[in-house]
């Protein structure tokens, strides 16, 4: 997002309430919140400090590390789940509870094992993510038409080759929602991790300009934050109307 | 069913290539299969036809080694089935297709999962899209096709590893009646220049007199062998023909008698 005079934003709302925001904040209603125009401005000044980038790229890397880990856990979990009625049972009662619990309160716990630092935000990107992709990919692999599984057993597909050639490009469509909404909550688990921790990339930035009623650098970093979320998001939905054709072909 | 309706069970001159032996199966408490006792000879097609819930699917996956049996034995060839084996290929009643590969990839599935080459798999898949009729659809995908031919590229799939017994569930039962009938005749084709054993599972009697050299009768719940009979139609020549022969419309009527029971 740059200056709103050269952008048009996508909808007329977000337009609306841009508007409504500008107006706001040259009003003087309050200091927390001061016009869009001020805090795009200031964007554009800080965002080539080496404090800036430096934390944009250790966020970056939280996040990525964090979807990843959960990526490579939560799937093979989900078909395990699916294709396990034993595994199943097992697991089901802990993915149901982690998936809808208040997870920030573990954040500290993390803390206390883990040290303050990175470690502990990767962590918290992975426990933000990985329960909807294990939840997606296990519905996704419940919904394989089960004479596509008799089929590969039938012509001598192995369980591990079926796992690669028939469960995960079957589930492809719920594996895809499920890291669309992974990696969503993962953005918020990057933030919630750093603001805890406080001390590394734009949680120690936040730190820093709230503490110092630096409202339009506040608000700066939020929204590149919500643009970043917003992004992810929609690249991923793009990817998956990609491969829907997949689910209109299923029975 | 009367007894008087059916033919004796004949011994087959060859060896029977697929044997049962005391075939059960429970689910749960429920018994679905009870006591089947059948031989298939090789290079016959037989249908095992009955009412729904009589276990035919069931008896077919056990063969396919896909449904263990509760009692019995099954052998293939002489060998115990523990599973599914290449000397077994099947064909879906909901066709069972890969929706994200193509034509070509679907038909050469069997034989990837076999180990062979790309090349020679790729050539030997063409030559069964050809052989099936869809030469032409090679790179299209199957929500690109129309149920019939979805269903000529799970036979092409089934041909293409060249078992030499051919399991086939219900494989016409989800394709529209003129198509049904045109896969029919040309069944009937195949059956008749490959050495091949068919075991079709159907509830259509028509379907089944129309098709098979033996017709195993199954009752419902639990299913049992109710009968077997070997209509006496001549095959060869105008496949139209057989739905006018008498010895057809006889066996229909007759089996129909004989399954009504069931039915109310």
């Amino acid at each position: 997002m740059r200056s709103p005079g050269l952008t048009v934003p996508a909808s007329g709302s977000l337009l609306i309430w841009l508007a409504a925001w500008e107006l706001a904040g040259r009003a003087e209603l309050t200091l927390l919140l001061p016009p869009i125009s001020a805090i795009l401005a200031r964007l554009v000044e800080i965002a080539p400090t080496a404090a800036f980038l430096e934390a944009l790229a250790i966020t970056g890397e939280a996040f990525l590390l964090g979807n990843a880990i959960a990526i490579l856990l939560g799937v093979p979990l989900g078909v395990l789940m699916g294709r396990s009625r034993i595994a199943d049972e097992l697991l089901a009662p802990w993915v149901d509870l982690f998936v809808s619990a208040p997870l920030s309160a573990l954040v500290p716990v993390i803390m206390l094992l883990f040290g303050v630092g990175q470690t502990t935000i990767v962590l918290t990107v992975v426990l933000f993510a990985l329960w909807i992709v294990v939840l997606d990919t296990r519905a996704g692999v419940r919904g394989i038409p089960p004479s596509l599984l008799e089929m590969a057993a039938c012509y001598g597909c192995g369980p591990w080759r079926t796992f690669w050639r028939i469960h995960l490009p079957a589930a492809l469509p719920e594996i895809l929602t499920g890291i669309r909404m992974g990696v969503i909550r993962g953005v918020k688990g990057v933030v919630i991790g750093q603001l805890l921790v406080s001390v590394v990339g734009f949680g120690q930035l936040f730190e820093i300009y709230s503490s110092h009623f630096l409202m339009e650098h506040f608000w700066a970093l939020l929204l590149t934050l919500f643009a970043f979320a917003v992004l992810v998001a929609e690249g991923l939905a793009w990817l998956e109307r990609r491969v829907d054709y997949f689910a209109a072909a299923r029975h | 069913m009367s007894a008087a309706a059916l033919r004796p069970v004949e011994t087959p001159i060859r060896p029977p290539i697929v044997e049962l032996r005391g075939i059960g199966k429970l689910y749960g408490t429920v018994r679905a299969l009870a006591g089947i006792d059948l031989d298939f000879a090789e290079g016959k097609l037989t249908a095992l036809l009955g009412p729904s819930g009589c276990g035919k699917t069931t008896l077919l996956k056990i063969v396919a080694g896909l449904v263990r049996p509760s009692e019995g034995e099954v052998r293939v060839a002489g060998r115990p089935v523990t599973g599914p084996g290449p000397e077994r290929a099947f064909v879906f009643q909901d066709f069972a297709l890969l929706p994200w590969a193509t034509v070509l990839k679907n038909v050469a599935f069997g034989l990837e999962m076999r180990g062979v080459a790309r090349a020679e798999r790729e050539e030997r898949a063409r030559h069964w899209i050809a052989e099936v009729g869809l030469t032409g659809f090679e790179q299209s995908y199957p929500h690109q096709l129309s149920g019939g031919m979805r269903q000529r590229v799970g036979l092409a799939r089934a041909l293409a590893v060249d078992a030499p017994v051919l399991l086939m569930d219900e494989p016409f039962s989800a394709v529209d009646e003129q198509t049904r009938r045109k896969f029919q005749e040309d069944l009937l084709e195949l059956v008749a220049r490959q050495n091949k054993t068919f075991l079709f599972v159907t509830h259509s009697i028509e379907e089944a007199v129309y098709l098979a050299d033996r017709i195993v009768l199954l009752s419902p719940r639990p299913g049992r062998l109710a009968g077997i009979v070997e209509p006496r139609i001549r095959r060869g020549g105008d496949p139209e023909r057989i739905r006018r022969d008498p010895v057809y419309l006889d066996t229909v009527e007759t089996i129909w008698r004989g399954l009504k029971g069931w039915v109310e």
